[in-house]
């Protein structure tokens, strides 16, 4: 853990960004953005579409590489760590076009999840050793409590290619679950979901942060659910930060209305 | 004087292989297909003018007559099959993954073969045209007159096709249906029709570069094979790019006869000339996987 | 109708899922062990034959079917551990350690491709093996130290720890039990955790990575590992034709190999037994019907090509799950009878999406 020159900073962030920066050619895609996570919370990203929210996530999971600025996990500076090792340390992520592995099963799809913390290598994997066993039983029972708590076990064997899109969204998330994540990123859980499902993912997002105690940053446009689950809420546009603080609050902000109005 | 003797002959080879990576380019371009079948194409066309040039002849025309109208003719007949083929063989599978279609297409080849040995027996066979052993100087340096034809047909091949992509509405079409099927139905693109279409311009071309490499080559079932250069050439030049596929062509046409020539001197391993259109395929991949006028993007989560 | 009920999750984990499997796979080993005993000569050496072709489709399909990296060029590595393994004999190394370095030399190879290869996506992946084939086979024209060049290489029979094995069925069996082992250890692999990793990628390169998978790391390491299988399907394989030169490893076999694991089913390892059993018993079914055929068909000679393209388009055209599929829809048909419906297996509409973005 590399120790924090510039202090002033509250105790406990989970994460913290940095005046994230990402320029593509000449467009800024994400200018000096800068916020903190606090463990334990769920904090959603709000704003109109293009406002850069996907790419802030983009950067956190290391998909591109930041022009400027620096992302902070527990203490630690992640910002030139490799996207492979991000799942191991605690964060995961969904994606908003979903991207499960259509060919496999819910199950599969899951157990894939728990790749990070897998601990066989390929020698014992040929011979099967009873360690190995021990380690899939391991994967599949804590597989099988995320399926009880989203209640995937009607879908578990089925292919993905054949469900409908409202349970391949849960899957996407019980996926991001396998992982055993400290921070997990939803980015438009609730995109085409109906007013029963996103209840529903109301209530699962409030069960993610109380019993299982995963703090949520989460990408979001249903403002019923954003008032719902958060705790606080940053506004963006065009690639900056707008407004930050608690729902209510930045749903009045003269910024954020008229950015979502059109000035 | 070698030197550029050397190098008109490769640029006319080249041409060759320009001409099978367009057509090879074209299906890809507009239907993300893979047509490992193109240079197999090429040899059922030769075969096709053979056959209606030899049949001119015994009607006693001439061998002027005979080229140029079995030329058109050909490309027509060659045009009729690649829509049938796409319409009987590719078109089922349509949704399906890439690979399904390069296997298909590769299987497609194996009996283009085999039916043109039963058809026209393996015995290797020559074409006779207007260009056989003529001579053309330019500028104190002799040209086949098979070899000016050649690169000349490209020439002209390549800016009809260019000019139709570019200019013409099914051209975008075409573009629109190959990244996005679904989205291209709902713009009212008849996808599959302009798939068959794409499929017989591409045979086409096809057609056209196996009229074309006949005089310099012998005619047997297996000279399809040529293709699988011309698949270097279309990797080189990165598979959506028409104008990348010919001069990647012309390239590899350039570069065998100079390390077929010079190759040992240059300290090349032994045997490396006959494969240097691959080691030089491979260099590019590493350097630029995407090949060199690519146009793979990165997906955008 | 069976119905499994299933009581632990071991179940699901192990080999074989109830009583009924193992029951008929002991059936297929009996069988498969005393088939010698009960047919001839020849037709014990082709079946060795089909075990070897298993072999390298094993090899392939780990590459292609269960990572979705499509190779072209296969035959190349046959090649290499043909020749590898018949220059560790001629050096006096046992048979069995002979085999494994063969395999791990194929590997080694294989890696040496993969590490440029990483960025290569595709079809353009797809050619660049294609590339490493043909120049692979210049290599082995040429090395003429170590490959007796165009003039090849005459093959021993195996001497196993001093057991100088003498007829075709010794080696049948050397072949059998080099198929199991290789079965079990890839099927071991593939309920485990780097099986899956390599399916994820050929899925979803983006998600893999997000879900802490090494993608470059997964790559290598399925290129080594079905290079090494196919490594060693080439040494026995050198064993077989009993004279292996540049010739025998050509574009053809590449080619034969994927057809194989296609015809046989794509992503499952039945598939590899059922394509191996087509192609190997190809040559011999056309011999057979030459004669019944008009000679305008039958005399060909491409027809043996032809034929197998022939069966392949249709296959695609039909049956793209291949014979696997096939079995498995009948199967399911006598399962549930009366109740199958075509409708079961039909897979929703794909649009094909564009690959150039991945």
């Amino acid at each position: 853990m590399t120790p924090r020159a510039n202090g002033a900073k509250p105790k406990g962030v989970l994460l913290e960004a940095d005046k994230l920066t990402i320029q593509f050619g000449g467009l800024r895609a994400v200018d000096q953005v800068s916020f903190a996570v606090q463990p334990g919370e769920v904090y959603t990203i709000v704003g109109p579409n293009g406002a850069g929210k996907t790419t802030v996530f983009n950067l956190i999971s290391r998909i591109y590489d930041v022009s400027d600025g620096r992302i902070v996990f527990q203490g630690q500076d992640i910002t030139g760590v490799p996207p492979h090792r991000i799942a191991r340390m605690g964060i995961a992520r969904t994606f908003q076009n979903i991207e499960l592995f259509e060919h496999a099963t819910v199950l599969q799809n899951l157990l894939v999840g728990r790749h990070c913390r897998n601990r066989t290598n390929l020698l014992t994997e040929i011979f099967f050793t009873p360690g190995v066993m021990r380690q899939e039983l391991d994967h599949r029972r804590r597989v099988e409590r995320i399926i009880d708590l989203l209640e995937l076990q009607h879908y578990r064997d089925q292919i993905i290619a054949n469900l409908p899109y409202g349970v391949r969204k849960m899957v996407e998330l019980a996926r991001a679950l396998s992982t055993e994540p400290t921070l997990l990123l939803l980015d438009e859980p609730a995109s085409g979901l109906n007013i029963e499902e996103t209840d529903d993912l109301a209530n699962w997002i409030d069960d993610i942060k109380n019993d299982l105690k995963i703090t949520v940053l989460m990408i979001e446009h249903d403002m019923r659910l954003v008032s719902r689950v958060s705790d606080r809420v940053l506004a963006m546009n065009q690639g900056r930060v707008l407004a930050e603080g608690g729902p209510a609050e930045v749903q009045r902000h003269p910024d954020v209305v008229r950015a979502y109005l059109g000035a | 004087m070698e030197v550029l003797q050397l190098l008109i002959g490769g640029v006319a080879q080249g041409c060759v292989y320009g001409l099978i990576a367009l057509g090879f380019v074209l299906i890809y371009k507009a239907t993300e297909q893979v047509n490992f079948a193109q240079g197999d194409i090429l040899m059922l066309g030769a075969y096709v003018a053979l056959t209606l040039i030899v049949e001119a002849r015994a009607m006693g025309w001439s061998i002027h007559l005979a080229f140029w109208l079995a030329l058109p003719l050909t490309m027509a007949i060659m045009a009729g099959f690649g829509y049938l083929l796409d319409r009987a063989a590719l078109r089922p599978i349509i949704g399906q993954p890439q690979f399904a279609v390069v296997i298909l297409t590769i299987a497609l080849g194996f009996v283009f073969r085999a039916a043109a040995g039963a058809i026209w027996s393996t015995e290797p066979q020559t074409m006779a045209t207007p260009f056989t052993n003529q001579k053309v100087v330019l500028g104190g340096v002799v040209l086949g007159a098979e070899s000016l034809a050649i690169i000349v047909g490209t020439a002209i091949l390549s800016g009809v096709l260019f000019a139709f992509f570019r200019y013409t509405r099914i051209g975008i079409a075409m573009q629109a249906a190959s990244q996005n099927q679904l989205a291209a139905y709902y713009m009212g693109i008849p996808v599959k029709i302009i798939f068959s279409l794409i499929w017989a311009i591409s045979a086409a071309v096809a057609a056209a570069a196996g009229i074309l490499l006949a005089p310099v080559a012998t005619i047997d079932p297996n000279m399809g094979f040529i293709g699988l250069k011309a698949f270097a050439a279309a990797v080189i030049g990165g598979f959506g790019s028409l104008p990348g596929a010919v001069i990647a062509g012309l390239m590899l046409g350039a570069i065998e006869p100079f390390a077929a020539a010079y190759g040992s001197r240059a300290g090349l391993p032994k045997g490396a000339p006959e494969v240097s259109a691959y080691i030089f395929m491979l260099v590019v991949l590493i350097v630029r996987p995407q090949g060199l006028f690519a146009q793979i993007y990165k997906k955008k989560v | 109708m069976r119905n499994i009920f299933k009581t632990s999750y071991v179940q699901d984990i192990r080999l074989f899922e109830h009583g009924g499997h193992v029951f008929w796979y002991a059936l297929l080993l009996i069988g498969v062990f005393a088939a010698p005993l009960a047919v001839s000569e020849f037709f014990v050496g082709e079946m060795s034959l089909v075990f070897i072709y298993a072999v390298a489709g094993i090899g392939l399909m780990i590459l292609t079917g269960y990572t979705g990296l499509a190779s072209l060029g296969h035959a190349a590595f046959l090649g290499i551990g043909a020749y590898a393994h018949v220059y560790f004999v001629k050096l006096g190394i046992p048979f069995p350690f002979a085999l494994v370095m063969a395999g791990a030399v194929s590997a080694a190879f294989g890696i040496a491709f993969a590490l440029p290869a990483l960025r290569m996506t595709g079809i353009y992946l797809a050619i660049a093996t294609l590339a490493f084939a043909v120049i692979m086979e210049q290599v082995f024209s040429h090395w003429t130290s170590v490959t007796g060049g165009f003039r090849g290489l005459p093959v021993t029979k195996p001497n196993i720890f001093g057991w100088q094995t003498t007829t075709e069925t010794h080696l049948y069996y050397v072949c059998l039990v080099v198929l199991i082992l290789v079965t079990l250890g890839t099927r071991n692999i593939l309920r485990s955790a780097t099986g899956r990793a390599m399916m994820a990628i050929r899925d979803s390169e983006i998600s893999a990575q997000s879900m802490g998978i090494h993608i470059a790391r997964t790559k290598v390491t399925s290129f080594g590992l079905s290079t090494f299988i196919t490594g060693i399907a080439g040494a026995l394989l050198a064993h077989k034709l009993q004279f292996i030169s540049p010739e025998a490893f050509d574009l053809i076999l590449s080619i034969s190999l994927l057809l194989m694991i296609v015809v046989g089913g794509l992503g499952s390892l039945h598939g590899c037994f059922y394509g191996a059993i087509v192609v190997a018993f190809l040559p011999q079914f056309l011999a057979l019907v030459k004669d019944v055929l008009p000679p305008s068909i039958g005399q060909i000679p491409g027809l043996q090509g032809g034929v197998f393209g022939l069966v392949l388009v249709l296959f695609i055209l039909l049956e793209p799950y291949g014979i696997y599929g096939r079995w498995r829809k009948v199967r399911l048909f006598f399962e549930i009878f009366p109740l199958y419906r075509r409708a079961t297996f039909k897979r929703q509409r794909g649009y094909l999406k564009t690959e150039r973005m991945r």
